[in-house]
């Protein structure tokens, strides 16, 4: 299983350099590899990801930071992909969905969602497990009112709400919130 | 039945999904792929006068610019007709880009395709057009008096106007009579995956789609009437798709644009709405006001229903989603009326959103039987049971089963409805005014038309795999199946393999109006136990066969081994007997004709639904606390995936009740809220739990499996009694959807 808790990386250059708008070599770390491209820097994390990187686990709903499917973690924290430039992505640490689980074993937060039924159609839940497992690290999981509150931004148009937070509730009684994020 | 029908099974396809594997249509590897942007009109009525593409031709990475000047036009447009039957299925008789013509706002009028998305999307925002506009209609307001009563609706298949008795004379006659009036916000499907196509032509004559539908043989189909070509020069692939609720039903423009855009570039082109123009691409819940008068006796017998919906449309279709048909026998009422009126508007095409109908009509029925209940001081839910009818009040046929007055027991004693005080206001906690409400659901069992099939092909190591068009949408229909096959084949789940989501696999219908499940569910069935009846046949001719001269019909199949009813212990797996026989694998097409539409028996769903509310006193806001829903769906194959989807669509009739208005800007003639920040639906801190539960009921009309849907039953009444409930709380009565807290103040 992969950790929430990134390796810290080493701040962004503070660089004058003017880059673009054409398309320029850009380095991600995503999922612990480094991955080069050339693209231009209107480009953002999302469409880095999924056109370029073919990493489509991260879902594109509304490209307007409103439903949540993008979410993947910069930094260790939850960001939405949607909203976020992949330029500016560089030298910090990348997660997707595609990072979670340990070869064929599944994160308990994956299979939590399997069990309980947590997913219909699916096209949400990369992004509701990769909050579900950030949530739970962040310590916003001690009740269900706090789950459904900072679970929000993660909209399921199949309304999977009561289940996801029967998976989330699982993985925190099983584990412990502290280290359930592992 | 075995043990694997019934049960518990986690989703088949869940692994992939949670691991962020599955592809969607949008998703799936192509090299040297373009991207398709649509451009839309933003006017709502009128000409193009002028349309400059040059800047956007000249901007980097383009690679076409396509108008109505250079497109090329469409070989037909197919007629409007329900992706049920199987055949073209556009969602609406119309095809844009064929001329300067702007019928509705958001009407797409330019296709610009570039080598990269964000290039594409630029492009698009340079291309210059000029309008002639002329006045349009958008809202019902502005054109109730241009009402008109069609002859039929909903592509030809029902009746514009139908009654039986005399209830003019009935209401006249009636002892209490409820009269009332609701309205009805548009809405929107919005998936969380927007509709995307990605056309691939492997040469002149063969094109690949890679499409999020319901039905990829309606898209072959549509796609062929449209382009002019066999059907065999088409493939439509459907792997994954991201929820429907009826966007993805019928067939709208973007897959043959995607299709003749990729011709034009000669590269594959993908095609993806943004959020936006899903608003605006497969049409919508359309505006709508239903009037209900009800007619009793002192004794709460209804006597009289009349029920009239006017609704706003298309220039191009007499489209009214069926609202009146689940109410006009949801109780004994000999005399009734039901007839819609429509008003043409600047619209594209109203379509199918899940519980199409029912969600309104029966929210306006149910209302009205809770004021009717208050009006004769009776419990609501005794005022139901006063009115169950036993037949099809309209045929006077048995239903071919019921289970409802098993719902609304079952769902009152889970949620603790004989304690309820009935007086409006009457329960307080706090800030919060708390109220409870109910409904009946109902929802009519579909049929398809056309015969239904699927491939099962058993191997010699006792694995199988079974093939059926079906898509998968969320129902959890490739789950389903894989239990009817293991189930018709009498071996484990683990050894079945359910292969769908493919125009080249046996055809099924589109999956919609909660068939889906059971059409193709009954092809697999008759495919996977037509396989076991040969292998049986097989070993009793088979020499060397421990089963040699048996009566076929004393042999079953348990684990993959076939042996004799009464002497378990003398048999042969499938496995030793096609080694034994040098048999690779041996296959069988299963044919399911699906019964007439008339079976001799009236053919619905039923539920009973029941919801708490806390209303806060000062701010009208409504939280609901609470939902109980216990359903009568037939016979259910896999308790987990048919309870989380009766779950969602309670928590639809939530957003119904509550959230979700499209609002329309008449000056503009364009929706206002066309995002998901601003079309507000449920989130998680709006969804309460939620208690589902299922009364199976046997039925042996419907189909071979006695299923009769889920996909939408739990849509229906849930925002009745969510309103009821409201009532119940403030004492107030709520005739306009949503409920937004304003109307509370
Ligand atoms: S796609 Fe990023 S929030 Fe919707
Ligand atoms: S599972 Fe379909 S949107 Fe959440």
């Amino acid at each position: 299983m992969k950790s929430y808790q990134a390796i810290r990386t080493t701040p962004a250059p503070d660089s004058a350099v003017v880059r673009g708008p054409g398309e320029v070599e850009v380095r991600l770390r995503v999922n612990g590899a480094t991955r080069t491209m050339s693209v231009e820097p209107r480009v953002s994390l999302l469409d880095a990801l999924r056109d370029r990187l073919e990493l489509t686990g991260t879902k594109k709903g509304c490209n307007q930071g409103a439903c949540g499917a993008c979410t993947v973690w910069v930094d260790r924290r939850r960001v939405l992909a949607c909203l976020t430039l992949a330029i500016s992505c560089e030298n910090r640490e990348v997660a997707t969905i595609e990072g979670l689980a340990d070869g064929d074993t599944l994160h308990p937060m994956q299979q939590a969602f399997l069990d309980a039924d947590a997913l219909q159609c699916g096209y949400c839940t990369p992004g509701q497990i990769m909050s579900a497992v950030a949530l739970l690290a962040e310590g916003h999981a001690g009740d269900d009112i706090e789950i459904r509150e900072w679970m929000s931004g993660n909209v399921c148009r199949c309304a999977a709400y009561p289940h996801i937070r029967a998976a989330i509730r699982r993985v925190r009684d099983e584990k412990g919130s502290g280290d359930a994020a592992r | 039945m075995s043990p694997a029908i019934g049960g518990t099974l986690n989703r088949v396809d869940g692994r992939f999904k949670v691991r962020g594997e599955s592809r969607y249509s949008a998703e799936v590897p192509v090299t040297n792929l373009a991207h398709a942007v649509i451009v839309n009109a933003k006017i709502a009525s009128g000409r193009i006068t002028a349309i400059d593409t040059s800047e956007a031709e000249r901007a980097e990475g383009v690679l076409a610019v396509l108008t109505h000047l250079n497109l090329g036009r469409v070989a037909t447009v197919p007629r409007l007709l329900p992706s049920l039957a199987g055949l073209a299925a556009p969602g609406q008789t119309f095809f844009p880009m064929q001329d300067d013509l702007v019928h509705y706002g958001g009407q797409p009028v330019a296709v610009v395709v570039a080598d990269t998305i964000e290039r594409a999307d630029h492009a698009g925002t340079l291309i210059r057009i000029e309008y002639e506009t002329t006045p349009a209609t958008t809202l019902l307001d502005q054109a109730r008096d241009r009402a008109y009563v069609p002859e039929r609706i909903f592509g030809g298949l029902l009746p514009g106007h139908s009654s039986r008795g005399d209830v003019a004379k009935a209401l006249a006659e009636a002892e209490v009579c409820v009269d009332a009036t609701y309205r009805f916000a548009p809405n929107h499907h919005n998936p969380i995956e927007p509709s995307a196509s990605t056309a691939v032509w492997e040469d002149v004559d063969r094109l690949t789609v890679y499409d999020s539908t319901q039905g990829p043989n309606a898209v072959q189909f549509t796609l062929a009437e449209l382009l002019g070509r066999p059907p065999i020069s088409i493939r439509v692939v459907s792997h994954a798709v991201g929820g429907s609720f009826g966007s993805k039903a019928m067939v709208w423009h973007h897959p043959a644009l995607a299709a003749l855009a990729a011709r034009h570039v000669g590269r594959p082109v993908r095609l993806v709405l943004s959020r936006e123009q899903m608003f605006t691409s497969c049409g919508h819940r359309e505006e709508q006001e239903q009037q209900i008068t009800l007619g009793a006796r002192a004794d709460g017998r209804i006597t009289a229903l009349r029920h009239h919906k006017l609704s706003l449309t298309s220039p191009f279709d007499d489209w009214a989603e069926p609202s009146l048909q689940s109410p006009s026998v949801a109780y004994t009422s000999p005399h009734y009326e039901g007839v819609y009126h429509l008003v043409r508007g600047n619209t594209i095409t109203p379509t199918f959103t899940r519980a199409p109908g029912e969600a309104t009509g029966m929210f306006a029925l149910e209302c009205a039987m809770d004021e009717l209940a208050e009006r004769i001081g009776i419990d609501p839910l005794e005022l139901r049971l006063r009115n169950y009818s036993a037949t099809d009040p309209e045929s006077g046929k048995p239903w071919s089963s019921s289970g409802l007055t098993e719902c609304y027991q079952r769902a009152a004693e889970l949620f603790g409805w004989r304690d309820r005080d009935p007086r409006p206001r009457s329960r307080r906690d706090g800030q919060w005014l708390i109220g409870s409400g109910m409904a009946s659901a109902l929802y009519p069992v579909t049929q398809p038309v056309n015969p239904q099939r699927s491939r099962a092909r058993l191997y010699n190591d006792g694995t199988a795999v079974i093939e059926a068009g079906v898509s998968e949408f969320g129902t959890g229909v490739f789950t389903a199946m894989t239990q009817v096959a293991a189930d018709g084949l009498g071996i484990p789940v683990e050894r079945v393999r359910f292969v769908g989501g493919s125009s080249d696999l046996p055809n099924v219908t589109a999956a919609v109006g909660s068939a889906g499940t059971s059409a193709v569910g009954s092809a697999v069935h008759l495919a996977a136990t037509q396989l076991r009846d040969e292998l049986i046949r097989r070993a009793v001719a088979d020499d060397h066969s421990p089963l040699r001269d048996a009566d076929p019909a004393n042999v079953e199949v348990h684990d993959g081994k076939m042996v004799l009813r009464d002497r378990p212990d003398v048999g042969e797996t499938y496995a030793d007997l096609m080694h034994r026989t040098f048999v690779p694998d041996v296959e069988v097409l299963g044919t399911w004709n699906p019964p007439p539409q008339d079976v001799g028996y009236g053919v619905h769903t039923f539920g009973a639904q029941l919801a708490e509310v806390a209303v806060d006193a000062d701010l009208g806001v409504v939280r609901v606390r609470r939902m109980v829903g216990v359903f009568a769906p037939g016979r259910v194959l896999n308790r987990k995936t048919a309870h989380s989807q009766l779950m969602g669509g309670m928590l639809w009739g939530l957003g119904q009740a509550l959230l979700e208005a499209t609002r329309m800007d008449p000056r503009l003639g364009r929706w206002a809220n066309a995002s998901l920040g601003d079309y507000l639906v449920p989130v998680n801190a709006d969804a309460p739990d939620v208690v589902v539960d299922t009364i199976e009921v046997h039925d042996e009309v419907v189909n071979p499996l006695g299923m009769k849907g889920v996909g939408e039953i739990g849509v229906v009444g849930a925002a009745a009694a969510i309103a009821n409930a409201v009532y119940h709380a403030t004492g107030r009565r709520q005739y306009e959807l949503p409920i937004t807290l304003e109307k509370l103040l």
